[in-house]
């Protein structure tokens, strides 16, 4: 049923889209043959220039660097715009507390969470990273749960039948918390071919403290640390059809890199979608990943998500007192999404330094911008302020198998367990000034940038070797390239 | 803790009292004088403008280290009233140190101009900022509320055996950025309370210092958080006074071009991000009671005027105690329209705000109407901020500087 209601989307994605993706399968076509060629030739100094631009979010684009970067409104905000980003700022940033309390506007927390608020984990709009250690407090890396098989409706994992589809470790004082996880990581010798060495964390989990009893046999896991935030509005802006048009699923151009859509149960539509936020690209939009954020990590319930997270055989949690139905009413969520779609990008710095254009460069040649795709142009959409506008997020928003080494093993939707979504690397250089580390990945494991890198494997393993077969002089200057982004 | 006035204390005291009366004397309000254009006849034709940046950078080094000594006057009046209240609690010496932290709020409100670029108040290493004026507060993270009889630190006398400067430093905003345990409005709750009338401030008894349990805790929590603050405050008026080795030489020494930057983003900033928007929107439109800053005390009108004054003194050069070349004062000689129009869109949000009727909250119940003239005010007290800042950045742009207005 689900697998047919996936294929009939196919079909009416090609029907939906296919002029459009007939035209841009011809720009793509000679774009594609570009940067083949490029990979051979080297890129003209027209296209190193090209993405060398400082307003990386269009219009919406703030010279910043300091640790409120990330936060920033969208420099293309009106008064009344900015009054409602104010709002969602506040229900961003501010924790929720216990059910029932005066504070009535924000109460209902849990009754199991992972955070007290949004921004305990996107600290400043920004990154999260793994605890230190098991005694660590930080917050900002969850664990989703499945089990094998497939909804029949949404087509997404089936949860745990005790735990759900995600580990909450922490709870209202009347309700115990799920259990938590013990982190250890070893470590992975490797070499620059110069003869550099260098040492990757390749982390390993276990759950303890488990309340309900013994998880699935057959249990799925899948870590995933919170992200920066901004930018988000503009991604949601990007033309679905542009999206598609840079799938190759079956790899028809030979390049070694496929790059498949996800496709996604739209809890408003109550229909498939594209997806496009999530580390499986495994939401639809950014109203329901907020909405999901808040259901699953905080035990907030909104009109997407209305009940309340607990499980069967969670008692104490089904008996615990709600703090309204729903907790966060419509008015409040779409201000905290307009709140998310117009937090501004911040600025590339030094395009002008001969380093960062030789990293440039460097990033064209290697092949990194086949999945991190440097530029879209957005579409329409319902914020004018993110219509129209040419971005340099650094991303596809397509799947790619990124090999066994990053593997979480767990399906979501259309995305098999060796698949992630290229995330953006827009604002890349500057989670060190706002989260004060360079934690990178989806569960943190990379400590920075080439860290990152050399964790690249599957169709992400050409560029790696490329990375890892330049000159010191050369992966600093793709380093210093990547962190003025 | 020996708490008994000592002979220093009183003449500390006495010292205070004549700069407070002075103080009082320069903010008490006379109608704002509108700044006369000259004739053009008497202006230099040619203005040196690289002259005047470095007068406007030097004259508002003035200012910033006048009003935070004011705010240190006041705030150590707040602190002897504050030991007079816990050597002697009766209603009366607690009426006497409510009033002194009004008193004292009056003066602090004006410097939170000076936030928002990374200045001693703010900056990332060591800014006091979340430790003076953290909001806003997780009240039951310092002591009961009501529903919790033995909530917060205060009554955790076996985690917390003695009540100390560091301990409180150490606990501020450690579970996160409500869990505020020092600054005005930690000492604002222990004074009032929580805020439990819906046609007043909060009316805490006088036997949580007398008999109620760990009344000596809470009166030492008290103490300690009042003379925190002022050892905070002095951090700054130390960090902004002449004489060297300090950040106001660094802020002297820089291109003038960078730290007027800074000087018109914590106007700007203030005015708009802050001020209009987290501060008023967000309670005016979500009708949060709960969002209004100065909740125990009923203060917030109060606080909004004085941002908003300290905006017009960076503005204008007239800081009261000291006055000369201001933000205004440099855009005129760029452009001398705008220039007027600031000066009338900065008088129009002081007497906007002055004009919005105590207590805040009255305006932000379910039944107060929107045409109501309180909520009205609210509104339009919100709009001339955004509007001067808005002339702000469009002033500063003129000169190549790009200023942020979000906090």
């Amino acid at each position: 049923m689900n697998q047919d209601r996936i294929a009939s989307y196919r079909k009416t994605a090609w029907l939906r889209y296919g002029l459009a993706a007939l035209a841009g399968a011809v720009g793509m076509g000679a774009l594609a043959w570009f940067l083949v060629s490029d990979a051979r030739s080297g890129p003209s100094e027209a296209e190193v220039a090209a993405i060398l631009q400082t307003q990386l979010g269009g219009d919406t684009t703030i010279v910043t660097t300091n640790r409120n970067s990330f936060a920033l409104a969208a420099a293309n905000l009106n008064n009344q715009e900015r009054r409602i980003f104010e709002v969602g700022d506040s229900f961003f940033t501010q924790n929720w507390v216990t059910a029932p309390a005066s504070t009535e506007a924000r109460d209902g927390l849990g009754p199991t969470f992972n955070a007290q608020s949004c921004s305990s984990c996107h600290t400043l709009d920004g990154r999260a990273q793994p605890p230190a250690n098991n005694d660590d407090p930080e917050r900002g890396l969850l664990f989703r749960l499945s089990i094998p098989g497939v909804d029949p409706v949404t087509g997404g994992p089936l949860p745990d039948p005790a735990y759900g589809g995600q580990l909450q470790d922490r709870a209202i004082l009347t309700v115990p918390p799920e259990g938590r996880f013990l982190i250890d990581y070893r470590k992975i010798p490797g070499e620059y071919e110069d003869g550099t060495p260098y040492t990757l964390l390749r982390p390993e989990y276990s759950f303890t403290d488990l309340a309900f009893g013994p998880t699935h046999p057959d249990l799925l896991v899948s870590p995933r640390i919170a992200p920066a935030v901004f930018g988000g509005g503009l991604l949601e802006a990007i033309p679905e059809s542009a999206i598609l048009a840079l799938a190759d699923p079956d790899d028809a151009d030979g390049d070694g890199i496929s790059g498949r859509a996800n496709l996604v149960w739209s809890v408003q539509d109550e229909d498939t979608r594209l997806g496009r936020f999530g580390w499986k690209a495994n939401v639809p939009t950014l109203e329901q990943q907020i909405a999901g954020a808040f259901h699953g990590d905080i035990g907030i319930t909104s009109p997407l998500f209305p009940e309340e997270n607990c499980p069967a055989g969670q008692t104490d949690c089904q008996a615990a007192l709600n703090g309204g139905t729903p907790e966060l009413p419509q008015d409040r969520l779409d201000k905290i999404t307009f709140y998310n779609q117009t937090l501004a990008v911040p600025a590339m710095r030094d395009v002008d330094d001969p380093q960062v254009r030789a990293g440039a460069r460097l990033f064209l040649e290697a092949g990194c911008a086949a999945c991190h795709t440097p530029s879209h142009t957005t579409g329409q959409h319902p914020v004018p302020a993110l219509s129209g506008q040419v971005i340099f997020p650094y991303t596809d928003l397509l799947l790619h198998d990124m090999g066994e080494g990053l593997a979480d093993g767990r399906p979501d939707f259309l995305a098999h367990g060796q698949e992630w979504r290229t995330p953006p690397l827009w604002g890349i250089g500057l989670i060190e000034n706002v989260n004060n580390h360079t934690r990178l990945l989806h569960d943190g494991r990379a400590r920075n940038v080439a860290e990152a890198i050399l964790w690249h494997d599957g169709e992400g393993r050409a560029a790696r070797e490329a990375f890892r077969k330049m000159s010191r002089e050369e992966r600093e200057a793709l380093l210093r390239f990547l962190e003025s982004l | 803790m020996d708490r008994k006035p000592t002979r220093i204390t009183i003449a500390v005291a006495a010292l205070a009292l004549c700069v407070f009366l002075i103080a009082m004397a320069c903010t008490n309000e006379p109608p704002p004088a509108p700044t006369v254009p000259l004739p053009d006849t008497m202006m230099d034709p040619v203005v040196d403008v690289e002259a005047l940046k470095g007068e406007v950078v030097a004259h508002y080094a003035n200012g910033v280290h006048a009003l935070y000594s004011q705010s240190l006057a006041s705030a150590r009046i707040m602190d002897t009233a504050i030991d007079a209240f816990i050597a002697d609690p009766n209603p009366a010496s607690l009426d006497a140190a409510k009033r002194a932290w009004l008193r004292a709020r009056e003066d602090y409100g004006p410097t939170e101009v000076f936030r928002f670029y990374g200045g001693p108040i703010d900056n990332e290493e060591n800014g006091p900022e979340g430790l003076i004026n953290a909001w806003p507060m997780d009240e039951s993270y310092i002591d009961y509320v009501e529903g919790n009889p033995t909530a917060g630190i205060i009554n955790m006398p076996d985690e917390y055996s003695t009540i100390a400067s560091d301990l409180i430093i150490s606990l501020n905003e450690e579970g996160g950025e409500e869990n505020v345990s020092t600054g005005w409005h930690a000492i604002e709750f222990l004074l009032w309370g929580q805020d439990l009338n819906e046609n007043g401030p909060g009316t805490r008894p006088v036997e949580d210092y007398t008999t109620n349990d760990n009344s000596d805790r809470r009166a030492q929590y008290l103490a300690v958080a009042s003379d925190t603050l002022l050892v905070h405050l002095q951090d700054m008026v130390d960090a902004w006074a002449p004489g060297g080795g300090n950040y106001r030489a660094e802020f002297l020494t820089k291109p003038a071009n960078d730290a007027l930057v800074d000087i018109i983003t914590g106007a700007g900033a203030l005015s708009k991000g802050e001020l209009a928007g987290e501060r008023m929107f967000v309670a005016y439109s979500e009708r949060s009671q709960e969002d209004e800053h100065s909740c125990f005390s009923d203060n917030t009108v109060a606080d909004i005027v004085g941002n908003a004054i300290g905006v017009r003194m960076v503005l204008t050069g007239d800081y009261g105690v000291v006055s000369g070349p201001g933000i205004i004062d440099l855009f005129a000689a760029d452009n001398e329209a705008l220039a007027d129009r600031l000066t009338d869109e900065t008088r129009v949000a002081v007497s906007m705000a002055h004009n919005i009727p105590d207590p805040f909250d009255q305006h932000l119940t379910d039944t107060a109407s929107d045409s109501a003239f309180g909520r009205s005010q609210v509104l339009s007290t919100i709009e001339a901020l955004e509007k001067q800042a808005d002339t702000i950045v469009e002033g500063a742009a003129a000169f190549g500087f790009t200023i942020n207005t979000s906090v």
